[in-house]
């Protein structure tokens, strides 16, 4: 059975940490998505037409609070784990009564649910610079909201798999950056050419970009469907991987 | 104390990734309500011991059951039981007192109870301290509230890893006060140390481990009976340059340059021997001055256990 007061516990000090450095938190991301939309959305976009249809302002939006959803998802997953590592006060965490459900509903809970936050507050911005115009409310949150859980699993590993603070940044600097940057978020994956078209196939934050898009303006580079199924996919991948740190004792017990 | 075995440990070893073999084939019983001291010098495998059990350290072989549960597959029931005060003052820095206690009572499962938890904090001194940041308290008290997390959750085996390590003689009286409290309470108790006269303090039973072996668990009483030795010191009034050929069945040792005869016996077999020693000296024509008796200390048997190193 969950102990579901264990969970609790968790989610809440790790919210209680996001609310206490409330600049960081959730200040800072919202700024520099701002920033991006001043210079891609305004100044550049400007000289842009529309993409099939959409404004290029409009376009980037949804890829836009990806950005913010993939980076922010991944770091802050990572350090709510690694720090307790660091410091060593995961001892009290690994001899409490509880397994890596509850582990995974405080930790990866709270990162997913900081996420969705940003995510919200960089829509509800956008608004201002932008008409927004959201064909699919509910598959709009829904693919936020996977989002934010998948890619928190995967800064959950980073942060478990890390042994020291560059290695906590290594991942997200070598590898969700340009994964997000190549993903389509200010482009269409037909601007590019047939080769690397293919090679963006391979890219899991194309069918996230994709799939966030089409519930806005149903504009999409892979069907809405394989978008979806991508996600889980994805998602299906890390909790395994962490069932199984979980399982070895990998990084957690010697 | 109930003689029940709280904590039973069978053939657990352990041997790290890195091939460093921390445990070999520890086997033991911890009754309900005692207060055990696991002593040993440092790298012996006490703090590798109590991880185990606490669910830190993954067991190479072997098993361990708490109130008869398996701390594998019932881990949700043994670790509820358990409060764990581990060796570092590993605490979150930034948060207040009152925070993480109350962190470590809902980690355990348990519904917020802030009349316990004030007592609890009343009890270590540290009420008056519950809303500073724990950044900003002194060694020892960082230490009181490492024992008020693993108490928050009222657990009925408290583990102590080396609690008194670099605290000063005062704190570490209250300590011991602190766990013969516990020990009214019904809690059981299990302590790490290298102190000797810790263990001699406040322990019902001591278990030395060296070089990740269990070398011997007894009450202190039978231990001293065991490997104790008991000494009977003959002082003369004018030193000798040797034991006198007649009380060569005595095996005595001359020390004290000369003006001492020590008799080493056991004081629970039949005949001690001392009476006829008395008389054979005497018959020597040797002046005494003085005679008197010791009992080795729990350090004496303790280093006759694991040496001097």
């Amino acid at each position: 059975m969950i102990n579901t007061q264990a969970a609790k516990t968790i989610y809440k000090y790790e919210m209680l940490r996001a609310w206490n450095t409330i600049m960081q938190s959730f200040v800072s991301p919202i700024i520099s998505t701002v920033l991006y939309f001043v210079v891609f959305g305004s100044a550049i976009g400007s000289r842009i037409e529309t993409v099939e249809g959409v404004s290029y302002g409009a376009f980037i939006v949804p890829g836009l609070v990806m950005l913010a959803l993939l980076t922010q998802s991944v770091a802050n997953a990572s350090f709510g784990i690694y720090f307790p590592r660091f410091t060593g006060t995961i001892y009290e965490v690994l001899s409490a009564p509880i397994s890596f459900v509850e582990i995974l509903l405080g930790y990866v809970g709270a990162a997913a649910t900081k996420s969705f936050i940003i995510g919200m507050i960089i829509l509800a911005t956008s608004g201002f610079f932008v008409e927004l115009n959201i064909t699919h409310p509910f598959w709009m949150l829904g693919f936020l909201i996977l989002t934010c859980i998948s890619f928190s699993l995967l800064g959950f590993i980073i942060g478990l798999w890390a042994d020291n603070f560059e290695k906590l940044q290594l991942i997200p600097m070598l590898v969700i950056t340009p994964l997000v940057f190549l993903g389509g978020s200010f482009y269409t994956i037909d601007m590019l050419p047939p080769a690397w078209q293919t090679v963006s196939l391979f890219n899991p934050v194309v069918y996230l970009v994709s799939g966030f898009r089409w519930s806005f303006y149903e504009v999409a580079d892979v069907g809405v469907g394989i978008s979806l199924l991508m996600v889980l996919l994805f998602t299906a991948i890390c909790l395994a991987i962490i069932w199984w740190i979980f399982k070895t004792g990998y990084r957690l017990k010697q | 104390m109930d003689m029940n075995p709280i904590i039973s440990v069978a053939g657990l070893s352990k041997v790290y990734g890195n091939g460093h073999r921390a445990l070999h084939d520890i086997t033991l019983n911890i009754h309900s309500g005692e207060v055990l001291a696991l002593l040993g010098p440092n790298g012996a495998g006490k703090t590798t011991l109590i991880s185990i059990i606490c669910g830190i350290v993954n067991p190479s072989e072997g098993s361990v059951t708490v109130s008869g549960y398996d701390i594998e597959e019932d881990y949700r029931i043994t670790r509820a039981m358990i409060g764990l005060v581990p060796q570092e003052l590993t605490l979150p820095s930034f948060d207040t007192v009152w925070h993480t206690v109350c962190f470590s009572r809902g980690l355990f499962g348990k519904e917020p109870n802030p009349a316990y938890l004030e007592q609890l904090l009343r009890d270590l001194s540290l009420w008056d301290k519950k809303d500073s940041a724990i950044r900003t308290l002194s060694g020892g008290m960082k230490r009181r509230v490492l024992i008020a997390k693993a108490l928050s959750h009222q657990p009925l085996v408290l583990f102590l890893d080396e609690p008194t390590a670099g605290v000063d003689v005062e704190l570490r009286k209250g300590m011991w006060n602190l766990v013969t409290g516990l020990k009214k309470l019904g809690v059981t108790i299990i302590l790490t140390t290298h102190y000797i006269e810790e263990a001699e303090a406040i322990a019902d039973r001591v278990g030395v481990i060296h070089k990740s072996e269990l070398l011997v668990i007894d009450d202190q009483q039978a231990l001293k009976h065991k490997l104790g030795k008991r000494q009977m010191t003959i002082e003369l009034e004018q030193p000798i340059a040797s034991v006198p050929h007649s009380l060569s069945g005595w095996s005595l040792e001359l020390s004290g340059e000369g003006r001492q005869l020590v008799y080493t016996y056991d004081s629970h077999s039949e005949h001690t021997g001392i009476s006829g020693l008395l008389d054979a000296v005497n018959s020597t024509g040797l002046l005494l001055k003085d005679v008197s008796t010791s009992q080795s200390s729990l350090e004496d048997i303790f280093i006759s256990l694991v040496g001097t190193e």
